[in-house]
C-alpha cells in the first residue's frame, strides 16, 4: 500500500433545505473526482475560488463525507465511523486562518493539544511537542502566547500542532492566504522541509503559483472537477489552458511564454528565474 | 469604549502641544501616554495571562483557585481598618511574589472603573446615618463615606486578587484546575470537562475579539461613523453596526475553531491524557499552610476589633 490518498469518483453536494426540510438548492462542489496521492509526495492542488479544492481537503480529514464515491486515506475508507479518529490522526489538517485553529494560550500547550486528544502518555507528549516545534523552527517561542506571534509564526505553530500527532500526511488548506510574503515563504519552506526530512506526504491547496513550482505533482481543479494533472512543468507549459480556468502562471513562465509567442525560441514550461536566464544565455550565444 | 476613544483623541492632541500635560491623569493611565498611538481596546488586561517565572506561576492551579476563593471570602469577614491593612499587605506580598509589574496589574482596574464609581456614589449618597453635608435632597453621611471607602477598597482588592490568579495561571492550567476541583460533580452528570473547555476557549478569544472590535470600529470611523456625539441612546444605536459584524465573525470563528479541534481528534474529555498533569508538590502544601495562617489572622482580627 503505497497510496496515501485514493479518491474514486468522489461526488459531494451541498444541499440547502428550507424550514420544512425540502431541498431548496443543490450545489455540486465535487464532481466525479478521482485522484491518487503517493506516500511521501508533495502534491499541490490549484484552483480558483469555488473550484472545490477546500471541499476536497475536508474530505481527506473526514470532516465532510462523500455524497457518492469513496475516498481511501492510508487504506481506510472515510465513510467508516470506526476509522474516523485513525484517519484524522493520519491526515492532519492546517486551515487558512491561523487565529481560528490555535486552541492553546501558550505555544507548547497548543502543540500538545492533538497528542492529548489521542491519549498519549505525558512524557511522550513533551517529547513530541519539542520535536515538532524544533521541526518547524519555533522551539524558542515555546512559552510565548500565540497572540503575540506573526501570522507566519502562528501558522508554523499550527503545523507543529499537526506534526505532534505524527501524521503520515498533512493537508494544508490555503495556509498562506492570510500571510504577508515573508510569512508565506517561511511556511512554505517549513512544509517543504517536513516533506523532505520527515517524509510526510503533503497536500498543499493554494492559489499562489509560486508555491507549487517545486511540487512533485500539480492537480488543477475547476468547478468541482479535476481538469489537469501532472508535473509543474507539464502544467505550466499550458499557459492558455490555465488561463481559461482563471489561473495565472508564475511570472517568469508568463514572460517566457510571451517571448516565445513573439518569436524568441524558448522551451515551454520555464519555472524559475535561474532556468530562464540560462535558456536566454544559450540563445544569445 | 467611547470614553477610551475620547481619551485617546484628547491625548493625541495634548501630546502634540505639551507632553507633560497628561501627568494629571489617574495613575494607571498616566504612563500609557508613552504608547499613545497603540493605546487601544486590546489593552484591557483583565483575564489575561502574564508570562513570567515566579513561585506563583509554578504553583498548582488548584491551589491558586482555592486561594482566590479564600481571599475573596476573607475580604467579607472583617470590617475594620486593621483587617484591610492585613488583606492589603497579603495582596501586596503576593503581587511582589508574582513578578507581574504592578502597573500592568493596575491596568486591569480600568475595565471596572465604572462599576467602582457606581458603587462608591451609591454608597455615599444612599447610606442613612449622621449627616455631615446636606444640600436640598442630597445628603452625605459619615457612615456613607465610610461604607463607600471600604466597599471601594474591597472591590479593588477583589479584582486585583482574582486577576492576579489569571495573570499567573495559563487558561489551560486554570481549566485543568477547575476540571479537577469540579471532578466530583461528574457523578451527577455535570459536563465538567466541557464547561472547563468552553471557559478556556473563551479566555483565549478575548484578545482576538477585542482586536476585531477595534478593527471594525476603525473601519466604521474611516467611513464616517460617529461613536462620540449625541446622547446615550444615539451612541448606543451607533454601536449596533459594530456588534452585528462582531457577532457574525465570532460565529464564523467558532465554526472554524470547532472544525480545527475536530481535525485534531478532539472528542470530549474521554480518553484524553494531559500534557501537564496536576500534582501537588511541596510548595503547594506550604501555600495551603499560608492560607490557613492568613485565615486565622483574619478571624482573630474580626473577633478582636
Amino acid at each position: 500500500m503505497n497510496m496515501m490518498i485514493k479518491a474514486k469518483n468522489l461526488i459531494h453536494e451541498y444541499i440547502r433545505r428550507d424550514e420544512e426540510g425540502n431541498v431548496e438548492s443543490i450545489k455540486r462542489a465535487l464532481d466525479n473526482v478521482s485522484l491518487d496521492v503517493k506516500k511521501g509526495d508533495f502534491v499541490a492542488i490549484l484552483g480558483h475560488n469555488g473550484s472545490g479544492k477546500s471541499t476536497m481537503a475536508k474530505h481527506i480529514n473526514a470532516i465532510l463525507m462523500p455524497t457518492e464515491g469513496t475516498l481511501y486515506v492510508g487504506g481506510m475508507d472515510t465513510k467508516e465511523d470506526d476509522h474516523l479518529w485513525d484517519i484524522r490522526q493520519s491526515a492532519g489538517m492546517v486551515f487558512q486562518n491561523p487565529d481560528n485553529q490555535i486552541i492553546g494560550t501558550v505555544v507548547e500547550e497548543d502543540v500538545g493539544f492533538g497528542p492529548e486528544n489521542l491519549g498519549i502518555p505525558t512524557d511522550e507528549i513533551w517529547k513530541r511537542v519539542e520535536e515538532s516545534l524544533k521541526a518547524v523552527g519555533m522551539l524558542e517561542y515555546r512559552s510565548h502566547s500565540p497572540n503575540k506571534l506573526s501570522g507566519g509564526q502562528k501558522q508554523r505553530v499550527a503545523i507543529a500542532g499537526i506534526m505532534a500527532m505524527k501524521p503520515q500526511c498533512i493537508v494544508l488548506d490555503e495556509p498562506t492566504a492570510m500571510l504577508d510574503p515573508n510569512g508565506r515563504k517561511d511556511v512554505i519552506r517549513t512544509v517543504r522541509e517536513l516533506n523532505q526530512k520527515e517524509k510526510v506526504t503533503v497536500l498543499l491547496i493554494t492559489h499562489y503559483m509560486d508555491e507549487v513550482i517545486n511540487a512533485d505533482k500539480v492537480i488543477v481543479m475547476d468547478e468541482g472537477k479535476v481538469v489537469m494533472q501532472g508535473t509543474p512543468r507539464e502544467i505550466f507549459s499550458q499557459v492558455e489552458k490555465l488561463k481559461s480556468y482563471r489561473l495565472d502562471v508564475p511570472q517568469v513562465t508568463e514572460l517566457a511564454y510571451e517571448l516565445k509567442k513573439a518569436g524568441v525560441p524558448l522551451p515551454d514550461g520555464i519555472l524559475s528565474i535561474k532556468e530562464f536566464t540560462e535558456e536566454l544565455k544559450k540563445i544569445i550565444r | 469604549m467611547l470614553q477610551r476613544l475620547k481619551r485617546q483623541k484628547k491625548r493625541f492632541y495634548d501630546c502634540s502641544i505639551n507632553k507633560s500635560e497628561n501627568r494629571g491623569e489617574p495613575f494607571f493611565l498616566g504612563r500609557m501616554t508613552k504608547r499613545k498611538d497603540k493605546f487601544m481596546i486590546r489593552d484591557i488586561t483583565i483575564g489575561q495571562y502574564y508570562p513570567a517565572d515566579s513561585v506563583l506561576h509554578r504553583l498548582d492551579p488548584r491551589v491558586k483557585l482555592i486561594g482566590t476563593i479564600v481571599y475573596i471570602v476573607s475580604l467579607f469577614l472583617f470590617d475594620s481598618f486593621i483587617g484591610y491593612l492585613l488583606a492589603g499587605a497579603f495582596l501586596f506580598g503576593v503581587i511582589k511574589l508574582s513578578k507581574v509589574p504592578f502597573r500592568y496589574i493596575m491596568k486591569g482596574l480600568k475595565a471596572v472603573l465604572f462599576l467602582l464609581l457606581f458603587t462608591v456614589v451609591f454608597n455615599i449618597f444612599l447610606t442613612p446615618g449622621e449627616a455631615i453635608f446636606s444640600w436640598k435632597f442630597i445628603t452625605i453621611t459619615k457612615e456613607g463615606l465610610r461604607v463607600a471607602a471600604f466597599m471601594a477598597i474591597r472591590l479593588v482588592f477583589l479584582i486585583l486578587g482574582s486577576s492576579l490568579m489569571t495573570f499567573t495561571t495559563t487558561p489551560n492550567q486554570l481549566t485543568d484546575g477547575l476540571e479537577s476541583l469540579l471532578g466530583p460533580f461528574k457523578r451527577i452528570h455535570m459536563p465538567v470537562h466541557e464547561i472547563a473547555m468552553m471557559m478556556s476557549i473563551a479566555l483565549r478569544f478575548i484578545p482576538i475579539l477585542l482586536e476585531e472590535t477595534d478593527k471594525i470600529m476603525k473601519a466604521q470611523q474611516a467611513r464616517g461613523a460617529d461613536f462620540e456625539s449625541g446622547n446615550l441612546i444615539q451612541r448606543a444605536k451607533a454601536m449596533v453596526p459594530i456588534l452585528v459584524p462582531l457577532f457574525v465573525s465570532a460565529f464564523r470563528r467558532a465554526g472554524d475553531l470547532a472544525m480545527a479541534m475536530e481535525a485534531r481528534c478532539y472528542h470530549g474529555g474521554e480518553g484524553r491524557t494531559k500534557m501537564k498533569p496536576l500534582q501537588y508538590k511541596k510548595r503547594d502544601y506550604t501555600t495551603f499552610a499560608v492560607y490557613v495562617a492568613y485565615l486565622v489572622c483574619i478571624v482573630v482580627v474580626r473577633k478582636a476589633f
